[in-house]
Parts: structure tokens; C-alpha cells; sequence
């Protein structure tokens, strides 16, 4: 399919005169995963509330399956479904009361509720805590009903706000695998997430959002090619011996703060041997030596602020 | 799907809230209770009101019983909001009456539930008030007419604080407000200052009301500033839940 499940344009959104979103454009094709990526604060959260007709925006369209968010909500609720960035379950309910009340709130008539509830429990793996308070379940299990609930209406277009923050290396997997057979039903997804992993791992297509402008868009490679390629990371333990190194390694990037110079380099033992046997001529020792193959990570602190490194660094 | 059926969906959820979540209960039950048996035992002799205490101040702490529901659904309300469940039902299209008013109703139904223990309590007590059926009715008409008033005035609280924290904390000037009022004592019996508060802010003549429907025939001079009051309070409140509902997300 080409037609586009989101399409947004020259959105912007202030609170009082705090610019939250600066000129946002987006377009996400039908049945693609599509991920918003920024540092806390950068309007990620704001971006999927007006998406999702929660708030109304300054200026700019946005159009969601083919309606308008402002005028059109109504229709434009009928086609999404949301996970918002906290888990909205209700905790003095059980899991299947949970489902249920999404059952009672949606057109699902009796019968194909009852079933659509137990598919849901089924297929998220819940079956044996249906019948227990969501107050008792680990922060996995709550994420995991949360999109369960999300489901019940059968939505075409999804939202989901930072799904996998704060989860245990193993319930992010298995959110990672039922985002990905969402997407193998011909679900679209909008996906924010503050894990450059993640958008790795799921993302047809990148946006990177910081202090409220797209700074980067693209594919995972087309992200990674916008940075310099392989080099070498050298790590000093005084601004001397990084000064002194500096001074010798011509082409070299500083990082001051680490006390660390970025050397590019092909990766080869030749190549290496030489960087090193150049440090050595000018009796300059490195504390640590690595050679790196640029991810996500590098294409996000290039892009983005000063500001964002030390919550990326998390 | 109606808004009509969307309540009752809602309704249903607030009630199995508070059927599994009793300490809400208790704590708006129990502490009238307590207050009255403290009123009455410790300090009940202190005060010439000329009629006996238990009659001058039940109806007092009726009102006081409404109060002490507030807390339970402010907190209940601002859970709601801040865990994102009042997104997921904006999201859904549940109508905003839908989510309010299922809360207004299970605060108002729980006062009744309180005050209906706190009158039983009373009794055992000596409490003797002279009403007749006419006037038992109004002084429900005017407790839930209150509840109301202050369910929606909660609510709103409830919508705007920060956190569960400050949305409990918000209700407590409303828990408070019966004390400074004539609810336990009579106004002409404070200190200058506090008796002009006591004789002007809206629990004064929703008490003598009340009091003035459980022992005869209430006086207009109550009356009329009493339902003033609680239509004013429930008009701010639903307008004020109301806007934040709508700009809140």
C-alpha cells in the first residue's frame, strides 16, 4: 500500500510561550512502523496527543487514515488505537475486567466480545493472571494489557508512547515481537521511543525530534551514512596527553568532556598498527583504545543537542 | 454507542472501585463516626446550645460526612487522570459526562451511604429530631444536592491537581470549611472574626437547613441562601471539571 496512514504538516504547538513543537512534517505510509525518536522533553509525548486528537494544534494539518484531527475527530478516533507512555490500566480491576470495560466502551457487540477478550488474554500470554488485580502484575505484564486494551476496537493505525521505557531487557523483547506482528497484520504504527535500539530493531523509517523540530529523517542506513563512518576512539586520562595527541593526529575529531579523540580509520590492522606507531613516536600512551562502527547512538548525539547527551547516556 | 450507556459503563467501574478499595469507604464511614462519638462524649457537655447536643449537632456532622467522602474522590478522579486512563477513554470517544458523572455519582452515593450510618449511629446515641416525612425528604433533597455541588467542585480538583497527593491534599479546605461553620458549634459562640466567617461562608445556612428540616420547618432566610450556594458551587465545579477535561491531556 502507498497511501499514507499519517500524514502531517507545518504542525506547530506552544503551551503559553513555550514552542513545544516547532514545524513538524510527517508522512507514514500505510502498514510501516514508523518511529519518533528524541530525548525527554523534546515533544514526542505532545507530538502523539495532537496526533490522537487529545490536543488541539497551533497550526499545520494533520490528517490520520485519510481525516482530519481537528475537524474530523470523531472518525479519526474510530481508526486509532493509543498506548500511552504510562501504562492506563485500572489497577483495582482485573485483566479481564480491564478488557472488558474496553469491550463495553467500543461497538464489539456481547458475544464477539467475550471471545475478542479471551484471543487478547490468549495471544498476550495473560490467561493465567485474567482473573487476578492488575495491582499484582510486574511492570511487563501491565505494558502487555495496555496494548491488549489498545486492541480491542480491531484499529488499523497505532500509537504507542514510549511502550517499552522502564521494561526489563526480556518484556522488551516481547513487546518488540508483538509490535512486529501488528505491523505483519497490515497495522501501521507511530512509535516514540528514546531507545535508539529499538528503533533499530523496529523502524521502517526515523525521524529524530529535538526541542521540538525533526533535525533527521530517514531510514535506519540512510541515518547511519549521514555520520562519519568507522574511526578509532582514543581516551586520555589529562588534557595534556589529549592536547599532545591532537596535535600529532591530524583529522582527529576532540571530545573534551571524555578526554577523547575520534581518529577515522578504516578498521584494518595496517591502519591501526600506524596510528599506533605514531602515539608511540611522540611517547603518548592512550588510557583506552577502541575502534567503532558508527549506530544510532552516534547519529543521535550528532544530531541532537549538547543538551540530550547525558540523558542518552542512561 | 450512547452516552447513556457509557455512564452506566462508567458508574459500574466507580463501584467496583470502591467495593475493592474499602479503606475509602472506612475512612469516609468511620471518621463522621468517630468525630460524633468525640463531639458528643468529650465536648457535648462544654456547650449550651439549649437543646440537647446530640440534636444540634447531627446535622452538622452530616454535612461533615459529606465532606469527608471528597478526598476519596479526588484522588480517584486525579488517578484517573494522571495514569492516562481519561486519555484512553477520550481516545475511545467516551463522552466527557460519561467519565464525570460516574464519578459524581459514586461520591454522592457513597455520602449517602455515610450518612445513612452516621443518623443509624446517632440514634443509638439519643438523637431524636422531629421531622415529619416531608421534612426527612428535604433534608435528603438538600444532602444530595450538596453532594453534588461539592462532587462536581471535587472532580474539578481532582482533574486540575498534579498528582494523587495534591488532589487529596486540595480537598481538605472542603473537610475543613464544616468545622468554621455552626456545624458543631454555633457561630455566636466563636470569637470576633472566625463568628463572622462562621455566619457568612455556604456551610452555615445549608446546616441550618438541614437542621431547620430534621426539627420542624427550616426558615427561608436558610433556605433561599442555601440553594444558592450549592447551585453556584455545583455550576463552578462542572464548568470548571468541564474545561480542564477538555484542554488536559
Amino acid at each position: 500500500m502507498t497511501s499514507s496512514a499519517i500524514a502531517v504538516s507545518g504542525l506547530r504547538k506552544a503551551y503559553k510561550d513555550k514552542v513545544v513543537l516547532d514545524g513538524i512534517d510527517l508522512d507514514v505510509p500505510a502498514g510501516t512502523i514508523f518511529s519518533l525518536l528524541g530525548p525527554n522533553g523534546a515533544g514526542k509525548t505532545t507530538t502523539v496527543n495532537v496526533l490522537t486528537t487529545l490536543v488541539k494544534a497551533d497550526g499545520g494539518t494533520v490528517r490520520i487514515a485519510g481525516h482530519d484531527a481537528a475537524t474530523e475527530a470523531r472518525a479519526v478516533r474510530a481508526a486509532i488505537g493509543v498506548t500511552g507512555q504510562f501504562a492506563a490500566v485500572d489497577e483495582l480491576l482485573t485483566g479481564r475486567e480491564n478488557l472488558q470495560l474496553m469491550v463495553d466502551l467500543s461497538q464489539v457487540p456481547g458475544k464477539d466480545g467475550t471471545r475478542v477478550v479471551t484471543e487478547l488474554l490468549e495471544r498476550f500470554d495473560l490467561v493465567e493472571s485474567a482473573q487476578k488485580s492488575v495491582s499484582t502484575y510486574s511492570g511487563g505484564m501491565r505494558r502487555k494489557l495496555d496494548l491488549a486494551m489498545t486492541l480491542v476496537g480491531g484499529p488499523r493505525i497505532i500509537f504507542l508512547d514510549e511502550p517499552t521505557t522502564g521494561l526489563d531487557p526480556r518484556s522488551r523483547r516481547t513487546m518488540w515481537s508483538i509490535i512486529r506482528d501488528l505491523v505483519a497484520d497490515g497495522v501501521t504504527i507511530f512509535l516514540t521511543t528514546q531507545y535508539l535500539e529499538e528503533a533499530d530493531q523496529l523502524a521502517d523509517r526515523i525521524a529524530v525530534l529535538d526541542q521540538g523540530r525533526l533535525v533527521a529523517q530517514g531510514t535506519p542506513d540512510e541515518l547511519k551514512r549521514q555520520i562519519p563512518g568507522t574511526h578509532v576512539r582514543l581516551r586520555f586520562t589529562t588534557v595534556a596527553e589529549l592536547d599532545a595527541a591532537a596535535r600529532v593526529l591530524t583529522g582527529a575529531t576532540r571530545d573534551d568532556e571524555a578526554l577523547a579523540l575520534r581518529v577515522p580509520s578504516d578498521g584494518g590492522t595496517a591502519s591501526l598498527r600506524a596510528l599506533l606507531d605514531r602515539l608511540d613516536e611522540y611517547a603518548i600512551s592512550a588510557e583506552g583504545f577502541s575502534v567503532q562502527t558508527p549506530d544510532l547512538d552516534d547519529v543521535f548525539l550528532a544530531l541532537t543537542g549538547s543538551r540530550t547527551q547525558e540523558v542518552s547516556a542512561k | 454507542m450512547s452516552t447513556k450507556s457509557h455512564s452506566i459503563v462508567m458508574l459500574r467501574r466507580n463501584f467496583k472501585h470502591i467495593a475493592r478499595n474499602p479503606t475509602s469507604v472506612f475512612n469516609a464511614v468511620l471518621m463522621p463516626i468517630v468525630i460524633m462519638l468525640m463531639f458528643v462524649y468529650m465536648f457535648g457537655d462544654a456547650f449550651n446550645v439549649g437543646v440537647d447536643y446530640i440534636d444540634y449537632a447531627t446535622p452538622g456532622l452530616m454535612l461533615l460526612a459529606v465532606c469527608y467522602g471528597l478526598g476519596a474522590t479526588a484522588t480517584a478522579v486525579n488517578s484517573d487522570m494522571t495514569k492516562g486512563i481519561i486519555n484512553r477513554f477520550k481516545v475511545m470517544h467516551v463522552s466527557r459526562g460519561a467519565v464525570l458523572t460516574g464519578h459524581v455519582v459514586a461520591s454522592v452515593l457513597t455520602n449517602l451511604v455515610a450518612i445513612a450510618a452516621l443518623v443509624g449511629v446517632a440514634f443509638l446515641l439519643g438523637f431524636s429530631p422531629s421531622a415529619s416525612l416531608v421534612g426527612w425528604l428535604g433534608a435528603i433533597g438538600i444532602i444530595v444536592l450538596l453532594g453534588f455541588a461539592a462532587g462536581w467542585l471535587t472532580v474539578a480538583l481532582g482533574l486540575s491537581a498534579k498528582s494523587p497527593e495534591t488532589a487529596g491534599l486540595a480537598s481538605v479546605p472542603l473537610v475543613m470549611l464544616p468545622f468554621f461553620s455552626s456545624a458543631i458549634v454555633p457561630a455566636d459562640k466563636m470569637g470576633p472574626g472566625l463568628r463572622e466567617f462562621a455566619e457568612y461562608q455556604p456551610f452555615t445556612p445549608i446546616i441550618e437547613t438541614l437542621r431547620g428540616f430534621l426539627n420542624g420547618t427550616p426558615s427561608s432566610d436558610d433556605v433561599i441562601p442555601a440553594l444558592a450556594w450549592c447551585v453556584g458551587i455545583a455550576l463552578v465545579g462542572y464548568l470548571w471539571a468541564r474545561s480542564t477535561f477538555t484542554k488536559r491531556a
